[in-house]
């Protein structure tokens, strides 16, 4: 069982407790009338689906009920950290970064098993 | 026709007359118990904690008591606020939170949550049987509460004493609740 650190309730909680609510710091458009079809498009639909460090809004829904945000590996599921809805993307602590990267290396990706299968 | 006195309709609690529990551990439904869901904004907790009499906890998973009445803090704007009675709809605490003249939401919940009372050494290992909250008296001292989750349903737990929890649950769910709790304490006999 993964434990997420809540940043509302100051502490780690089970995952049972979390769902993930997409991508973080998508920005809504100033005036999204006057944006074209494909910069809507770009906003609306497109997401990054980064492999490695992304940056997701996770709901503490069976706890707090707080949306916050989070800076996730998606190849290992480590958390790296999570910080308050509302408060610009925050660079990752160095350590949790080389940890992160130790962990992924120890993970079996399809490339490493399957990506040179013909 | 048939005469329709004041006592045609009598409310039964969802648990009533339910018991349960194990050599360690005592499980039966609460008193029945006025409830509001609050929510207030952070400039306006000071006014609701005056119209209830008591101060509102502002800290994750603390609670207060006073004058009969409970808040526990379940988020940062939110706070579940019991007192006993409950007899009627239309809760003093609702009317309380009104006179404070601060924007705030009251919703009365007296009957959407019932609650069910853990007691004896083994409490914490019950609720452990379908919860997954640290339940040591360091991480979760008397006092503390949180909303989180028992096997598939949603609760707010709160310490009353060492050895002694307040589960309170939604009415639809106290069945199943009850029913693991009582697996729960079967188990935390062995």
């Amino acid at each position: 069982m993964l434990l997420i650190h809540c940043p509302y309730c100051e502490e780690d909680r089970s995952e049972l407790e979390f769902r993930w609510a997409g991508e973080a710091h998508v920005v809504r458009p100033e005036n999204i009338a006057a944006i074209s079809d494909e910069e809507f498009a770009e906003f609306f639909f497109l997401r990054n689906n980064e492999k490695g460090l992304t940056y997701e809004r996770w709901r503490h829904i069976h706890g707090c009920g707080r949306f916050f945000n989070a800076a996730r590996d998606t190849v290992s599921d480590r958390f790296l950290m999570t910080y308050k809805a509302g408060l610009p993307k925050q660079p990752v602590p160095v350590a949790e970064k080389f940890a992160a990267i130790a962990e992924e290396k120890s993970v079996e990706t399809w490339e490493q098993t399957e990506g040179d299968a013909r | 026709m048939a005469e329709l006195g004041p006592d045609i309709a009598t409310r039964s609690l969802p648990l009533s007359g339910v018991h349960g529990g194990s050599a360690k551990v005592r499980l039966e439904p609460a008193q029945p118990a006025e409830r509001i869901n609050l929510r207030v904004r952070a400039e306006d907790v000071a006014a609701l904690s005056a119209a209830l009499g008591l101060d509102l906890p502002v800290k994750p998973k603390m609670s207060s008591s006073a004058n009969g009445r409970t808040a526990l803090w379940v988020g940062p704007d939110e706070w579940l606020v019991f007192a006993d009675g409950g007899g009627s709809i239309g809760s003093s605490l609702t009317q309380a939170a009104a006179s404070s003249g601060a924007v705030h939401s009251a919703t009365d919940i007296s009957h959407r949550n019932t609650a069910i009372l853990v007691s004896g050494p083994g409490a914490a290992a019950t609720l452990n049987a379908g919860c997954a909250l640290d339940l040591s008296l360091d991480a979760f001292p008397i006092g503390a509460c949180s909303r989180t989750l028992f096997g598939k349903v949603e609760i707010v737990l709160l310490r009353t004493a060492e050895n002694a929890f307040r589960v309170e649950v939604w009415r639809s769910f106290s069945d199943y609740a009850f029913a693991l709790l009582a697996e729960g304490a079967r188990d935390a006999a062995l």
